[in-house]
């Protein structure tokens, strides 16, 4: 009887709402491709921080008080008052350090997989838009606290507008609505940052979504899964989303909370890196900090700032480091999209680009030395010659043969003896007088360390052509 | 529904016009939206002038006030300093404040009414970081070329100390000398010009 009564309301639902077929067209018959590896965590790692920072948010707005004179105090409050509050602060504000590690990791499996390029490009595009109100979020969640850090870094990023020529004065003044960061800055940034982002975070997501569910996933080897199918139609390379990878999402999800879980509890501020020490210090707008750069996940486009010795020019530098990013599907002009089949030049491109962004982001958290300036400029012209470069050096690219169907990549367990055979080749055995016996004893063997460091060398370059 | 009879020129003429309607609309109802953001009649009002007296500010040191929510520095410098200042302009990029912001009294070669008392708004005009006072010659961290001066920590410009930027950072102009005027010899007040005295 019940049974009966439960399929009536199922049908009632069904018959007024598209309940089924949503459910198959982007899970249970969304077709991916089977050979996701752990890249391909990251998308889904990406929507767990946004429902995260979205619960403990707006946990955080309970006991939060967006007004110059009591901010600071409130965010105290929380800290020490509220039942578990310290918790739910440190999640929010790890899980916005989480938020961009994920994300920069997510944007170099597209990268690395080619995912930006055609069909793709609008999934790229809306990505870039994300990864843009993810920073504007970020920034003005940033100001809340109202510690010293936050002052002051929302002093200085409002200034960029002040560099636009004409209308920049005017501009800071309409963003800020004060002539200096005020209460009424902190509340308008309160507005922005719990109502106006949020909302469009997650319209993009649907788009994003949306977007890629149309065209279908990329894979590690870059091909068109849907080109082969069998008799009923579908891809012989695809799985169903779910169950397979909602099952094999969980484990990704675990692993995350894992590290997550251990910043939360023995490490919130990281040394520093995901809550600065002056933030601990109330705003104070007649002192600047002694050192001030803005959290790690911004760094690198502001060592970019601090590279371009004009202020109008730094902006335009900055602004173009992320502008360059949105026109990356039409400056690869590859017909390749894996990593695994492009050219030794765009092997190696990559990993200069990846140095750069590394290296950038350490210059922007150190003190502006004229070395540091030198090597931030050097950095720079990498990263932009990354970019402005690819339509060139990707046209001499030799790419290699890419395969119709998805290949097999070993996995961990057919490794393991390669492994166990190279730390065979370091040891010899070497006889050993004890207690007056001969014994044979494991020694470490120069002579293989060296042959095997040698081989790991050649098959490096080798990977790089 | 039946196509006949449609009048399509009369169709399409009130579509544009709902949409020309539309659209100015729209444009009113934004001059309200994006205006009540600009600062409110309180923001605007509290920029009144502040007084600062400076007798007990003796030579080398300097004073920290705030006028509009800005700091405003008032340093006593010594005569070597100034010395400095007058021969040493080489390194600076608007050594004669051509560029910069300043009351016409302040546009001279130490950029004060007085030789001796310099009064700046303490924001780097890059963006807006509150310069530190190194005052030192040569220290280590900042090269032999320092002569003393304003450091700002943020984006690494450079001032000495008549707030003049040396060239090659990223601050583009000089520190801005507020309007001031000396009621007496020792008291200033910071936001008023003397207007007997070209204002």
């Amino acid at each position: 009887m019940k049974s009966k009564y439960l399929t009536g309301c199922g049908t009632w639902v069904v018959n007024r709402f598209p309940l089924t077929k949503l459910w198959n067209d982007h899970m249970a018959q969304y077709y991916a491709p089977k050979n996701f590896n752990f890249w391909y965590f990251f998308g889904s790692l990406a929507l767990l921080v946004l429902v995260n920072q979205f619960i403990t948010g707006i946990l955080l707005t309970m006991n939060y008080k967006p007004d110059a004179g009591l901010a600071f105090d409130s965010v105290e409050y929380i800290m020490r008052e509220v039942p578990w509050g310290w918790l739910v602060r440190y999640m929010h504000s790890t899980g916005a350090s989480a938020f961009f590690i994920v994300i920069y990791l997510h944007m170099f499996r597209g990268l690395i997989y080619g995912s930006y390029k055609q069909p793709r490009e609008l999934v790229w595009i809306f990505g870039m838009l994300l990864f843009v109100a993810l920073m504007a979020e970020a920034f003005m969640g940033y100001l809340l606290p109202w510690g010293q850090m936050s002052y002051w870094g929302a002093q200085v990023i409002i200034s960029l507008f002040s560099a636009i020529p004409i209308i920049g004065d005017d501009l800071s003044l309409w963003v800020r609505g004060d002539y200096v960061i005020s209460d009424a800055t902190l509340n308008r940034f309160f507005a922005f940052h719990v109502i106006a982002i949020p909302l469009i975070l997650i319209m993009l997501v649907f788009l994003h979504i949306v977007a890629l569910h149309e065209v279908g996933s990329n894979n590690p080897d870059g091909i068109n899964i849907k080109e082969s199918k069998d008799p009923w139609g579908h891809p012989i390379d695809g799985i169903p989303f779910h169950p397979y990878y909602t099952v094999k999402d969980i484990v990704g999800v675990a692993v995350f909370l894992f590290f997550f879980a251990t910043v939360i509890f023995y490490m919130p501020e990281m040394g520093g890196y995901f809550l600065e020490h002056a933030n601990f210090i109330p705003a104070d707008p007649l002192a600047t900090p002694e050192h001030i750069a803005p959290v790690w996940y911004f760094t690198p486009f502001y060592a970019i700032l601090r590279a371009i010795p004009d202020k109008f020019a730094g902006v335009i530098a900055m602004g173009g480091a992320i502008c360059i990013l949105f026109v990356l599907p039409w400056l690869d002009r590859s017909p390749v999209k894996s990593i695994r089949y492009r050219g030794g030049i765009y092997k190696k491109a990559i990993l200069l680009f990846v140095i750069s962004f590394i290296g950038l982001g350490y210059l922007g958290m150190q003190a502006p030395t004229a070395t540091a300036t030198i090597m931030a400029r050097i950095f720079t012209a990498m990263y932009f010659g990354f970019f402005l470069l690819m339509p060139i050096y990707t046209r001499w690219e030799k790419t290699k043969t890419v395969p119709k169907q998805l290949t097999e990549q070993p996995s961990i367990e057919d490794r393991i003896p390669g492994w166990v055979e190279t730390a065979n080749e370091m040891i010899k055995e070497v006889p050993v007088e004890k207690e007056g016996k001969t014994v044979l004893q494991k020694r470490p063997d120069p002579s293989g360390i060296a042959k095997v460091l040698i081989r790991t060398a050649k098959n490096l370059k080798a990977s790089l052509d | 529904m039946s196509e006949q009879g449609v009048d399509r020129s009369k169709r399409q003429f009130l579509t544009t016009a709902l949409t020309v309607v539309g659209a100015v609309g729209t444009g009113y109802i934004a001059v309200p939206f994006l205006s009540q953001m600009q600062p409110s009649t309180k923001a605007k009002a509290a920029g009144a002038p502040v007084e600062i007296d400076i007798s007990k500010l003796e030579t080398g040191q300097l004073l920290r006030a705030a006028w509009r929510g800005k700091p405003v520095w008032v340093l006593n410098r010594t005569p070597e300093v100034l010395e400095i200042l007058a021969s040493d302009t080489a390194k600076l990029s608007d050594p004669s404040s051509q560029e910069s912001e300043q009351p016409e009294y302040a546009k001279n070669e130490f950029r004060s009414i007085k030789p001796e008392i310099f009064i700046a708004v303490g924001l780097c005009t890059h963006l807006g970081c509150s310069p530190t006072f190194r005052p030192e010659i040569a220290p280590n961290d900042l090269g032999d070329d320092w002569k003393g001066g304003f450091f700002c920590p943020c984006h690494g410009s450079g001032f000495d100390l008549a707030g003049r930027v040396v060239s090659g950072v990223p601050a583009p102009t000089n520190l801005v000398v507020p309007p001031h005027r000396y009621i007496t010899e020792t008291r200033i007040i910071i936001g008023e010009s003397n207007t007997e005295e070209n204002a």
